[in-house]
């Protein structure tokens, strides 16, 4: 949508200059925009100067000299700065993908019952939606945290399942797996999603040519169970589990050793994130139901379609449409939310990288901007993707 | 194999006898869960018991068309089919396991009155915590005898809103303009004081509630404008302008607001020529304001996309020049079509303040942090939070059904 | 003799509390064309929509093919699979390109290999004239276009009933003509048609049967010749005369 009538009131004269009417308010934006950067970058350096300060990256290859709390590589006081990045990364990661997880989940679920012909049902979703929507991100995360999981048993009487996970005010304590000849079930795993995609490419060839069709779904249920399996027992794959035990350290304090302790930051962002952000999804999941008409199931019911056909080859198409697009885009918005793990503690990427070791290193320019930076790419390379997807499956239009 | 067994299909002509027996058994089932009735028994049995009983009970009242109006209402909301009554069921026991104790913990067995930790005697919450620190969560550490500034400020705002709504169109125009440019900055300088007599308070005193609004206001007055300038900048024809926007625009929504405050408050100083310096409280308000601003211009992007292009040719067609255009044909329309938009941006906009508190600025909820460390009234964390979830449950639902009204009333359909 | 295809004996169908079909006996033989017409809120389109049961009836009978259509029905797809419908609004899926839409159902529901659908749906495009939208997309077509894809789409099942919900009450004037001449010569190649329409040209060229409905009940049902010159209630006279 051009607009080319840029009527400042210099208007008759612009207007009669076009070329210059183009050109002067960009280069006035131009000129703008290159002084203000100019200006700061000028400041920064004159104040760097004074304080003694350099500016420079070779700080990430010096020894961090902190630990953090929970990581899922190797990393202690002695590891690099870089090294640390990339625990906080990695654990920004991880709350990311559990919280989108179970936000799905949750928010597909609650999203169908809006819709349910069941009264209750419905009610109770719409009051879920309408309480945990309203409620500040910050507010549920400190309220699990520093009220909900402060409630939980000492080790001593810890909330146990089947004997193997324990749950504590210190931690959910499970179990670790430890594998012998893990590469081993790894590739069979391999192998069978490959053949999966084989066979529904010869079980497509076959409908389009013959109109019969094979069991694809249970064929692919079938060889993802039983491959690895078989191949687990000839290969001699091993599966060892550390059950974590109850240890005196001393008259009264008791913790659990061994398994992986899964720390209650975890728990508390992991459950907040999901809670908040399902409330969200639900709303897209609704939104993409009720955006496909009563007449396009009708319409594929007169043509002799089963509730399951229908549902498969007529809504879902459709519904997905409507629902991916500001479903991602809350999957982003959990990823950046998790970044409020500094205010409980959770060693995420902004707390390890621009908290601890900013205040360690001082050096705020560039720790904050690699920060930003970080995030910055992974939201325009989830944005570039949406695009493309976007464009690719639109229902195209006159 | 249920249906075979007519004695236990429901029809229309016992009707009475089947309402009768399936009440019995839902009453039963549902007394079970209450109350224990039948805890005797071994602890598999008594766990689908009042599953059972519940079950059966829906089963023996589901009359299709039994000509009770109640009964078929009923019925056809949560007891449609066998699914629907499990989910039912599912959910009333739910209820009942749930609100009983939350009810007991908020008001039943709570504390109300008293001054001290000591009066919280009860096993419910304290509600003296909120009380004794009332005043410090609204107002933060702001000098007591001075709160009457705070009031007078936010007690004038409403005033001259509540005249805008009822003066004459002509008048409102000015009555709007007073309101955007110039009242904030009186709110400012009487909250801040240092001018007329009156004593000088820091912005670092600034806290609780009031902190919400305060900032809440000036970053919702301020990101309107500016995102509408980017929206319109990012339509722009003129690459640079274009391009500016949409670089400003994706930077700003694509990094956490944490990550921005962080460098309001610890990176930009750096930007700043010696010597000079900005205060904290106004670095943040500028920083949240540029943040909400570049998804304020997305939601209005929306809308000027939305618009038809008939629109913008007849504009044209009738000599108008690009702003006046925009400002009488374009936005007025585009901004009713994403009210919505607009709406929910402003309510992300107020759930976002909190975050302030990690850069040292305690609006209400780093005010209930603070208030629950004090050695004096350790423990009472669960209270704090409730009582902050409740206040800002009740501002943002206000706003959501505010804006779903104003979504109605302007909805002039195309 | 013809044999009846459609039976429809006292049936009733309540929304609630408001009857919308009260006692309706309807008898369809092969290759009958029968129009419906009355006022809105007649109950119409609850009547054809009951054939192919997208509305449930709650007494009375339907039998469709010497199926009967009740609760009890398995495999009321196959049912449908028989009885075509066209909707007023058209309905097609716009996920789709044309060709697909025909092709959906054969392949999924007949299980037709893929290229004689295809061919199937090709035929049935040109039929009414539309063969070279076949690749476009239903948001890239005309109404009438549209609603000639959605014949096409029902015809590709080949039912041995169609059921038509005015089918051109949504189109602007000037593509009415082509809906309707589609479904002129459909009639001639001797499909069994239930038509539910205002348009009484149609009427008077292809039905052998008028049927008259109003508040529920059939008021009256004539062959066409006398329906038209003779119409032997009140309330029919007052419909003609609103509608001619």
């Amino acid at each position: 949508m051009k607009i080319k009538n840029f009527n400042l009131g210099l208007g008759g004269f612009l207007s009669n200059n076009p070329k210059l009417g183009n050109f002067l308010p960009q280069a006035v934006t131009l000129f703008a925009i290159i002084f203000i950067i100019g200006f700061f970058t000028f400041n920064a350096q004159t104040n760097m100067d004074t304080r003694g300060i350099d500016f420079g990256f070779g700080f990430l290859k010096q020894e961090s000299s902190f630990d953090i709390q929970f990581s899922l590589i190797d990393y202690d006081g002695s590891y690099s700065y870089a090294r640390a990045y990339l625990v906080g990364l990695l654990n920004t990661l991880l709350v990311s993908i559990i919280g989108i997880f179970f936000a799905t989940v949750l928010g597909v679920v609650v999203g169908i019952s809006r819709l349910s012909s069941n009264y209750l049902i419905s009610k109770l979703a719409e009051i879920y939606v309408e309480i945990f929507r309203n409620i500040p991100l910050l507010l549920q995360i400190f309220f699990w945290y520093f009220a909900a999981l402060r409630a939980l048993p000492l080790p001593k009487e810890a909330i146990s399942f089947f004997d193997v996970s324990f749950l504590t005010i210190k931690g959910f304590f499970v179990p670790k797996l430890v594998w012998t000849n893990f590469s081993v079930l790894f590739y069979s795993l391999v192998a069978a999603i490959v053949s999966i995609v084989f066979i529904y490419i010869y079980g497509k060839r076959k409908q389009e040519a013959t109109g019969q069709r094979i069991p694809v779904f249970l064929i692919s249920v079938g060889l993802l169970l039983i491959l690895p399996l078989v191949v687990s027992f000839l290969g001699r794959v091993g599966l060892d589990f550390e059950i974590p035990s109850l240890v005196q350290h001393s008259e009264t304090i008791f913790n659990f050793k061994g398994g992986i302790n899964i720390i209650p930051e975890l728990m508390a962002l992991a459950l907040a994130l999901s809670l908040y952000t399902a409330t969200f999804i639900a709303e897209c999941v609704r939104a993409g139901i009720m955006g496909v008409t009563k007449g396009q199931k009708e319409a594929a019911a007169s043509i002799g379609l089963t509730p399951g056909q229908i549902l498969r080859l007529v809504v879902m198409p459709q519904a997905l449409r409507i629902i991916i697009p500001p479903t991602t885009n809350q999957y982003l918005n959990l990823t950046k939310n998790s970044s409020l793990a500094a205010a409980i503690a959770y060693p995420d990427l902004v707390l390890v990288f621009a908290g601890t070791a900013m205040m360690q290193t001082g050096r705020a320019i560039e720790i904050v901007s690699i920060t930003m930076l970080t995030y910055l790419s992974l939201s325009i390379a989830i944005s570039i993707f949406m695009n493309w997807y976007n464009k690719k499956i639109a229902i195209k239009e006159k | 194999m249920i249906k075979n067994l007519t004695l236990l299909k429901p029809n229309k002509e016992s009707l009475n006898l089947y309402i009768s027996l399936g009440t019995i058994f839902f009453v039963l089932g549902i007394a079970d869960v209450t109350f224990n009735i039948f805890e005797f028994l071994p602890i598999w049995i008594s766990f689908f018991v009042p599953l059972a009983f519940c079950f059966l009970g829906l089963h023996l009242i589901r009359v299709e068309f039994s000509g009770n109006k109640k009964l078929d209402s009923l019925n056809k909301n949560i007891n449609s089919n066998w699914f629907n009554a499990i989910l039912t069921i599912f959910a009333i026991f739910l209820l009942i396991k749930s609100i009983p104790p939350m009810l007991d913990w908020l008001f039943f067995d709570a504390n109300f009155v008293g001054s001290k930790k000591e009066d919280c005697t009860g096993d419910g919450a304290c509600w003296v915590f909120i009380n004794v620190w009332f005043e410090r969560l609204i107002y933060g550490l702001y000098p007591i005898n001075e709160i009457w500034r705070i009031n007078a400020a936010f007690i004038g705002l409403i005033l001259t809103v509540g005249l805008a709504f009822f003066v004459s169109a002509k008048i409102k125009k000015y009555v709007l303009i007073f309101l955007i440019f110039v009242y904030p900055f009186i709110m400012i300088s009487l909250i801040s004081g240092g001018n007329f007599g009156l004593e000088w308070v820091e912005t670092n005193a600034w806290g609780g509630l009031a902190l919400t609004f305060i900032i809440s206001i000036f970053a919702l007055t301020f990101c309107f404008p500016v995102g509408l300038f980017l929206a319109l900048g990012r339509r722009s024809s003129y690459p640079v302008i274009r391009y500016a926007s949409i670089g400003f625009i994706e930077f700003w929504r694509g990094v956490p607001l944490i990550t921005v405050l962080f460098m309001a408050s610890v990176m930009f100083p750096m930007f700043l020529p010696e010597d000079t310096y900005m205060d904290k409280l106004v670095r943040v308000v500028i920083a949240i304001t540029l943040f909400e601003s570049a998804y304020m211009a997305e939601v209005v992007r929306g809308g000027l996309q939305a618009l038809p292009r008939g629109q913008y040719d007849a504009g044209k067609s009738l000599g108008m020049g690009y702003w006046r255009m925009h400002l009488l044909v374009i936005m007025p329309q585009a901004l009713k079509l994403v009210i919505p938009g607009i709406a929910n941006t402003f309510l992300a906009l107020v759930k976002d303040t909190p975050l302030i508190l990690v850069v040292g600025l305690l609006e209400l909820i780093g005010m209930i942090d603070m208030a629950k460390t004090n050695p004096k009234w350790l423990g009472f964390a669960a209270e704090g939070y409730v009582f902050a979830g409740f206040v800002f449950w009740i501002i943002c639902y206000a706003m959501s059904r505010y804006s779903i009204s104003l979504e109605r009333k302007y909805k002039t359909d195309r | 003799m013809s044999r009846a295809i459609i039976q429809m004996k006292d049936v009733n169908k309540w929304f609630g509390d408001f009857q919308v079909l009260k006692d309706i006996n309807l008898e369809v033989v092969e290759k009958q064309k029968i129009v419906v017409c009355g006022p809105s809120g007649s109950g119409k389109s609850t009547l054809i929509r009951c054939i192919n049961r997208l509305e449930e009836h709650q007494k009375g009978q339907i039998i469709v093919d010497g199926n009967e259509l009740s609760e009890k029905t398995k495999d009321i797809e196959k049912i449908r699979a028989e009885v075509g419908m066209v909707f007023q609004q058209f309905n097609l899926f716009p996920h789709l390109s044309i060709l697909d839409n025909c092709t959906l159902a054969p392949i999924w529901v007949k299980k037709t290999p893929k290229k004689q659908a295809e061919e199937l749906g090709m035929k049935q495009l040109e039929k009414v004239q539309i063969a070279d939208q076949a690749f476009k997309f239903p948001g890239q077509l005309s109404g009438g276009q549209q609603q000639r894809a959605a014949l096409a789409r029902a015809l590709c099942m080949e039912p041995k009933i169609m059921l038509f919900d005015e089918p051109t009450s949504a189109l602007d004037p000037e593509m009415i003509k082509e809906v309707l001449d589609a479904m002129v010569n459909l009639a001639k190649a001797g499909m069994t048609m239930i038509v539910v329409t205002h348009e009484m040209g149609f009427a008077k060229e292809v039905a052998d049967e008028v049927v008259f409905m109003d508040e529920g009940m059939i008021v009256e049902r004539a062959k066409t010749k006398e329906f038209f010159a003779n119409p032997k209630s009140e309330r029919t006279k007052l419909f003609l005369s609103q509608i001619l």
